[in-house]
């Protein structure tokens, strides 16, 4: 071995990672066959919608929307009718932005509180705490049907019926369990001589909340927000219940439930409305989802 | 500037005691280290001195104020902690002014503070960094920064170089005990090894058991051990100890271990001489029992017959793991020994250097 000179070494060592490189080739080909497979069936039906948004109600009934890549770059087959139609005569404009200010505060207020309760259930010593905890979490398994019929009595006590404020705190106390238990979980696990360095240093709990944990939580709070913008954005129960369905307050989804009755045919219509009311919500998701892969805790402790 | 005292400090969680009733006084200035093995209490120790925990019983004095009831950031004290516990979402520099911008010090002060201290250690071309694009010895240096730009009258360190591989711990010891001398603060520091124990600090406090054993200069550790604890946990490889007897014959006062009989010299005669007849643990370090033909002066000498069992050439020394009887030992012998595994060889003892503890006790006896 000692004979072999630097450039023989460099040769084998090489040819030894070219090897490894194959032989790990090999073993992940099936894996990525497989998930192309899957993302590709799981995809169709929605890219065939997609393309069908963008046809003519003549074309969409008469061929099938595979029918353009014939020849794609006929800009006659294409057009941005459907979506006019759709946001202007089927008032989908109007519901968005209802949508929107159903949705915004509707995750905005849970996340503001749960932040503030799971740094409290994590790092604040106070009498109860564990049990305050237990009960919270608790409420994960409460259906939210069967809270439907109480709060509407209450609500209708204190005129909160078919308002933006009632439904924001419907979504906030449904959101909460969830929200208050996940962020829990990931504000338990910051390491605790950083917040006991913190308190060393200084830093009131408030401080510390704000200055600390609020920056390293982000991974956990842009995860929740996904799901409970997602959630609320998806949502019709809640909001047919609590916000009904009058011209000023209709959200999207609520439209384009009527719109499947009231337009059933109308193809053309109802495959714009669907991509109107999934634009956010993607739009929402590949912002944030680097949050889920980043590791904003690398280098604070150890080496 | 400050000293600290604790006073009958206990600290119990349920039926666990920790610590059990800890009497130190610390004075201002010095270099106090805690050491022991795991589970001893001496972070424990140090994290009530912090504020970090609550003390079950007692009273913690910094200066002339009691602090169990203040909260950290009011006790005028700064901590560097193990894992350092930088804020990774700060820079170097933002890590080392959190605590300032806290406490509303003034911009001017807070800059010529951090850039000094960073001069001080060597970090001033790192400020601009986020923790995580530092090595670890650079991470240790910030957290040590961040504790100095505070200017405290106490600095804790709750095993600052664990974390650290052995050269840089070698320099980051330097590094702070150069501090200490130029800060001349009270610095209290937990480590579970020995070797930075003796090293840095003024005095060392040994634990066990949340119970203190011993408190002392590190010489006077090593010189005279008050247990058999204490003995075998200061000093490397540690003392070897064997059961014995103290018998008296002819007017001599004799520490009989079945295997071999050493003479109790002159000097400590009159003090071993009221154990006669009892049980005892006799304790000798390795670097007392010297190869025959190697023996330095000044050594008073007594032979014990040995078998080598294994050899352990260290460059500057040898270790020699011997057999007599039925005890096993260690001694730590010049490098030029002749020592070969099986040899059959007369270890010189030397006879100044015993130590007597009791074999019930285990105290020390003097």
């Amino acid at each position: 071995m000692s004979t072999l000179n630097p450039s023989q070494r460099t040769v084998a060592e090489s040819e030894g990672t070219a090897a490894a490189n194959f032989r790990r080739f090999l073993r992940r080909t099936p894996v990525q066959i497989t998930l192309i497979f899957l993302v590709f069936i799981w995809t169709l039906p929605t890219f065939g919608l997609f393309v069908s948004s963008f046809r003519s109600a003549d074309a969409i009934q008469t061929s099938g929307w595979w029918t353009v890549f014939a020849n794609p770059f006929d800009f006659t087959q294409w057009s941005l009718q459907n979506y006019v139609d759709v946001i202007t005569a089927d008032a989908m404009g109007t519901a968005f932005l209802n949508s929107l200010l159903v949705t915004i505060p509707a995750t905005v207020i849970p996340i503001t509180i749960a932040a503030f309760a799971a740094y409290a259930f994590a790092w604040m010593k106070f009498p109860g705490r564990d049990l305050m905890f237990g009960i919270v979490v608790g409420l994960l398994v409460v259906p939210l049907q069967m809270a439907f019929i109480p709060m509407l009595r209450v609500y209708r006590e204190i005129g909160l019926n078919g308002t933006f404020l009632g439904v924001w705190l419907a979504h906030t106390g449904f959101g909460l369990p969830l929200a208050v238990f996940l962020l829990h979980n990931y504000i338990a696990s910051l390491p605790r001589e950083i917040i006991e360095s913190a308190s060393i240093d200084g830093a009131s709990h408030f401080t510390t909340f704000t200055r600390l944990i609020l920056p390293l939580s982000v991974p956990a709070i842009a995860a929740f927000t996904i799901f409970q913008f997602l959630w609320v954005w998806n949502d019709l129960l809640v909001a047919l219940v609590f916000l009904g369905t009058g011209p000023d307050v209709t959200i999207v989804t609520s439209r384009l439930s009527e719109m499947v009755g009231s337009r059933g045919q109308d193809w053309h219509v109802l495959t714009a409305g669907a991509f109107v009311t999934m634009i956010l919500p993607l739009v929402v998701f590949f912002g944030l989802q680097r949050y889920f892969v980043r590791g904003l805790m690398a280098g604070s402790v150890k080496g | 500037m400050a000293s600290v005292t604790y006073d009958h400090v206990t600290k119990r969680w349920g039926d666990v005691v920790a610590v059990n009733d800890l009497n130190i006084e610390i004075y201002d200035k010095e270099f106090l280290v805690f050491v022991g093995p795991s589970g001893c209490g001496k972070s424990t120790s140090l994290r009530m001195l912090a504020g970090l925990e609550e003390v079950s019983d007692g009273d913690i004095i910094i200066g002339d104020r009691r602090v169990n009831d203040v909260p950290p950031k009011d006790r005028d004290i700064a901590m560097v902690f193990q894992s350092y516990a930088l804020y990774p979402h700060m820079t170097v520099y933002d890590n080392m002014a959190f605590g300032l911008r806290l406490r509303k010090t003034p911009k001017d002060t807070i800059d010529g503070r951090v850039r000094e201290a960073a001069r001080d250690l060597g970090i001033e071309h790192l400020l601009e960094r986020k923790p995580k694009a530092l090595s670890g010895g650079q991470r240790q240096r910030v957290a040590v920064g961040r504790a100095i730009v505070r200017e405290p009258a106490v600095f804790l360190m709750d095993e600052p170089l664990s974390n650290l591989d052995a050269k840089l711990r070698v320099e980051a010891r330097a590094l702070i005990q150069r501090l200490h001398q130029r800060l001349e603060t009270t610095f209290i520091y937990v480590t579970h090894d020995q070797v930075e124990a003796m090293t840095m600090g003024s005095r060392i406090a040994v634990l066990r058991d949340g119970i203190l054993q011993q408190i002392d200069t590190p010489q006077n550790l090593y010189d005279y051990p008050l247990n058999v604890f204490v003995g075998g946990f200061i000093g490397s490889p540690s003392m070897n100890f064997f059961d014995a007897t103290l018998v008296s014959q002819d007017g001599e006062l004799l520490v009989d271990t079945g295997a071999f009989i050493l003479p109790v010299p002159q000097a400590k005669k009159d003090v071993w001489s009221q154990e006669t007849g009892r049980r005892i643990v006799l304790g000798i370090r390795p670097e007392d029992i010297h190869d025959p033909e190697y023996v330095p002066p000044g050594v008073n000498p007594s032979p014990v017959e040995a078998v080598v069992d294994v050899t352990e050439l260290m460059g500057n020394e040898v270790f020699l793991y011997l057999k007599s009887g039925n005890h096993d030992f260690i001694a730590r012998v010049d490098p030029r020994t002749s020592a070969a595994v099986g040899n059959s060889m007369s270890m010189a003892f030397n006879l100044d250097n015993l130590h007597l503890f009791d074999a019930e006790t285990e105290r020390a006896i003097r």
